[in-house]
């Protein structure tokens, strides 16, 4: 209880009047989050749910958890992949050479974020909120690991102030900050988020970990299979698509440890079943009517383990703050979105990586699709007046 | 045979201390009050002075706007106090009980002789009209509403929750709440709603009512959910709700003349050294009524009700008009919990599976305290609500209709339809941890000022 007497001996300079009231809200913060609170309730219900949003997010984190150190073993794979040198590289040789490409990514992705989070709540006098915890991992996920680290400060302040902050903060935003900062870059400096393997693997040895990456071979100058099919070339399946040792954003190559994050999730009830099925039946759906057609030579199922299409269906669309909150309106959003990210890749050779659109657009029109199931309920309560 | 609704949505939260089926006795209680603010809504006058001496169901108040519903003394003895609060709002007028109860003789009369306006006019001279509810506003009705309908509920289904058939054990209550329920059914159609598990014949044998039971958890006993499902009250309508107590209370005033509030409360709570049954006069002081049966071992929070809807109180309080229980829960403000972000916390209760609650199964019982455990934030998950409000009504959108006083979606989303403790039980599943109960009041109370 040592630490509990001395949070609470240095909680006066914290308060208004005190020396170092300015961070007041980063005291709370760190206070709530080293032990739960012990306000209890002043009026309605005494007792409460454990579950709270700390908790919320946290578990979120964890089911990203495989996803990111699986990807942090891809990168250490990819680079020595590119290098002709997969003979000589060791497992844990790969690993940390993939954290420690990663690591200063998610350091910045979560100082900038936080550290703009930790301001503004000082600002507006409210409690820090948790939101961005999940925003910080998903973002360095979500884009190439030889992202220059300047470009992902920038994005990172672009989307957590505007698309997060002026909108009133976690809970009140419409687009998933994470997708705005992927956004923000794909616009912005498009030649460091697609193209060929300078973007997508990590080609300078670190610490004396990995290899500098020479010459390419020939024939492994285009990088991701999206990439390839972007360019008219035949990319027969291959269950590196399905394990994840393929080069592209950090999190999404590994079907598997995303399936792990689903169930994760899924258990937990924090993501909705329901959001994620139908991202994945809409995909799968605008696949097969594609391959009927003929616009389209694969099978519906390989759209939908390339490229960001299962990690954002499971990470990305149900974020339940920027998806349909009715129950409704999960099945239309997530078919919506899934249909759309292949549409988007099929008929726009331009953006071979259709999901990120996908889900921005299905944030977009979530409000709206909400607005029809709830003013289908509002019209059945007229009716019921009308009808007296 | 009657007519079963099936509920789904809802939750049983299990807690330690319910109330065994056993009598307990309480202590002898001389101090009194009957305050104001049991009776949502209402603007009371004050009609006694102190040192006046009143009888068992002389007024001690009336509606202000409606004086002719007056509010009846629960027992007689000598008005002690009138106590005010902020803005000389009227808290309590307290008494000191007579040795000897004396009653106030109305006279006796038959319901099922009388028409809608002989029944009002007996409740309304006795001091009891103003125990009838009405929605919408979940407010103390008057007596110019017109009711299209009167709904009971004899299921009190919420944690710690005294169970109604107690109350039928004693021997006149059974014919006292069939009188009751007759002279109810003089003014309007009665709906009964019986849980699945009540058994007492003057439940399901009950005359004058149309009886429905209703089958699922917590909160199918709620009276606002029962209406939603039988008779959705639409704009410009209203519906009276009646506690079942009171229904017994208004069937002792036909039957002997009397006005005698003298109820089954339970007493219960993992606070409480000794749980049961205790048969008490509205008002009376909690602290007289539990004597020494509050355990002292860690900070306690008494309840002037169950854990989900009840009022915080002291032993220096008075059971609220009603109060069907007292409950005593550990207040949790001296416990410090380390990282609850990410410890597995197995004595914690969860809906949610990212705790263990689930592993433990239905049989065990929880022993919560009074701490939110979280901060308040704004509405992140979907779908919390309607999960535990089994209403043709969605609780989110109805909620942010209120936060931002959009009175026209309100009224669409059908706020004439809910009253605070429908949600209750939203309140304790919320992540946000906002305070639903309140912000379901404010948006009533507001949109009856509107309105008036």
């Amino acid at each position: 209880m040592s630490l509990r007497n001395y949070l609470d001996k240095i909680r006066p300079k914290f308060e208004e009047g005190g020396k170092l009231h300015a961070f007041k809200s980063v005291y709370d913060g760190f206070d709530s989050f080293l032990y739960v609170p012990s306000e209890t309730s002043k009026s309605g219900a005494s007792i409460h749910d454990a579950i709270d949003s700390k908790r919320i997010m946290s578990i979120v984190v964890i089911a990203v958890l495989p996803a990111m150190l699986f990807g942090m073993y891809n990168i250490g794979y990819q680079n020595a992949v590119y290098a002709g040198k997969l003979a000589d590289a060791t497992f844990w040789g790969m690993f940390f050479y993939g954290f420690l490409a990663l690591l200063p990514n998610i350091l910045v992705s979560y100082i900038v974020g936080l550290g703009i989070e930790f301001a503004w709540a000082q600002w507006k006098k409210e409690e820090i909120q948790e939101g961005y915890l999940v925003s910080g991992i998903l973002i360095p996920l979500i884009l190439p690991v030889t992202i220059p680290l300047w470009m992902l400060a920038l994005a990172v302040a672009f989307s957590v102030i505007f698309a997060k902050e002026i909108f009133g903060g976690t809970g009140m935003n419409i687009f998933n900050p994470a997708l705005v900062a992927r956004a923000f870059l794909f616009f912005s400096y498009p030649s460091k988020m697609t193209g060929d393997i300078s973007v997508w693997v990590s080609q300078k040895s670190i610490c004396g970990l990995g290899f500098n990456v020479g010459q390419i071979p020939d024939g492994l100058t285009t990088a991701t299979p999206l990439g390839q099919m972007a360019q008219g070339a035949a990319v027969p399946f291959n269950t590196d698509w399905v394990t994840g040792l393929i080069p592209g954003s950090v999190g999404e190559t590994s079907i598997i440890a995303i399936a792990i994050g689903a169930v994760i999730l899924l258990w937990c009830g924090i993501a909705s079943w329901k959001t994620m099925l139908s991202v994945f039946v809409g995909g799968g759906v605008l696949g097969a009517i594609f391959n009927a057609t003929g616009s389209l030579s694969l099978p519906w199922y390989d759209y939908l383990t390339l490229g960001g299409f299962a990690f954002g269906a499971v990470f990305m669309a149900t974020d339940p703050v920027t998806s349909a909150r009715t129950e409704t309106g999960k099945w239309i959003y997530g078919f919506l979105i899934g249909a759309m990210a292949v549409i988007v890749r099929v008929l726009n050779a331009g953006y071979p990586e259709g999901m990120m659109l996908a889900i921005l657009l299905g944030n977009m029109f979530a409000p709206l699709i909400d607005y029809c199931v709830v003013e289908r309920n509002i019209s059945k309560r007229a009716n019921r007046l009308k009808n007296k | 045979m009657v007519n079963v609704i099936k509920l789904h949505k809802g939750l049983d939260i299990r807690l330690k201390g319910a109330a065994e089926d056993s009598t307990f006795s309480a202590g002898t209680v001389s101090h009194y009050a009957l305050q104001p603010g049991s009776f949502v809504g209402l603007t009371p006058k004050v009609v006694v002075k102190v040192g006046d001496k009143v009888l068992a169901g002389d007024p001690l108040f009336v509606n202000k706007q409606c004086p002719e519903v007056r509010f009846a003394s629960p027992v007689s003895g000598t008005v002690t106090a009138v106590v005010r609060g902020d803005r000389r709002k009227v808290l309590a007028v307290e008494i000191d009980a007579d040795a000897e109860q004396k009653y106030h003789d109305f006279g006796k009369s038959d319901p099922a002789a009388l028409d809608a306006e002989g029944v009002k006019k007996v409740l309304l001279e006795g001091g009891l009209f103003g125990f009838i509810n009405q929605l919408p506003y979940a407010v103390s009705t008057t007596p110019d509403t017109a009711p299209k309908a009167i709904f009971v509920s004899a299921l009190r289904d919420m944690p710690l929750s005294a169970d109604f058939e107690m109350e039928l054990k004693e021997p006149s209550a059974a014919s006292d709440f069939q009188c009751g329920l007759t002279a109810l059914s003089r003014i309007a159609p009665v709906h009964l709603g019986v849980g699945r598990h009540q058994q007492a014949g003057a439940l399901l044998n009950a005359r004058d009512v149309d009886i429905n039971v209703f089958d699922g958890p917590c909160p199918a006993g709620n009276v606002g959910v029962q209406v939603n499902n039988i008779d959705p009250v639409n704009k410009g309508e209203v519906v009276w709700t009646v506690d079942p107590t009171a229904v017994i209370f208004f069937g002792h005033l036909f039957n002997t003349g009397n006005v005698d509030m003298t109820r089954t409360i339970a007493v219960a709570g993992s606070e409480m050294k000794q749980t049961g049954y205790a048969r008490v006069k509205v008002g009376a002081k909690i602290g007289e009524v539990l004597g020494d049966n509050v355990k002292t071992d860690r900070h306690v929070r008494l309840l002037d009700g169950n854990p989900l809807t009840g009022c915080k109180t002291t032993a220096d309080g008075y059971l609220g008009a009603h109060t069907s229980e007292i409950t005593a829960i550990p207040e949790g403000d001296d416990v410090n919990e380390f990282a609850g972000w990410i410890m597995p916390r197995l004595k914690d209760f969860s809906t949610s599976h990212s705790y263990f609650s689930w592993l433990f199964g239905r049989s065990r019982k929880y022993d919560l305290d009074a701490r939110i455990k979280g901060g308040e934030r704004h509405m992140i998950m979907s779908g919390e609500y309607d999960r535990v409000l089994p209403m043709d009504i969605y609780g989110e959108y109805l909620i942010k209709a209120i936060i931002t006083g959009d009175i026209d979606k309100q009224e669409q989303l059908g706020i004439y339809e809910v009253s605070p403790e429908d949600f209750a039980l939203a309140e304790f599943v919320d992540s946000s941890k906002l305070p639903l109960q309140q912000i379901v009041r404010q948006g009533l109370d507001t949109l009856r000022k509107e309105n008036a």
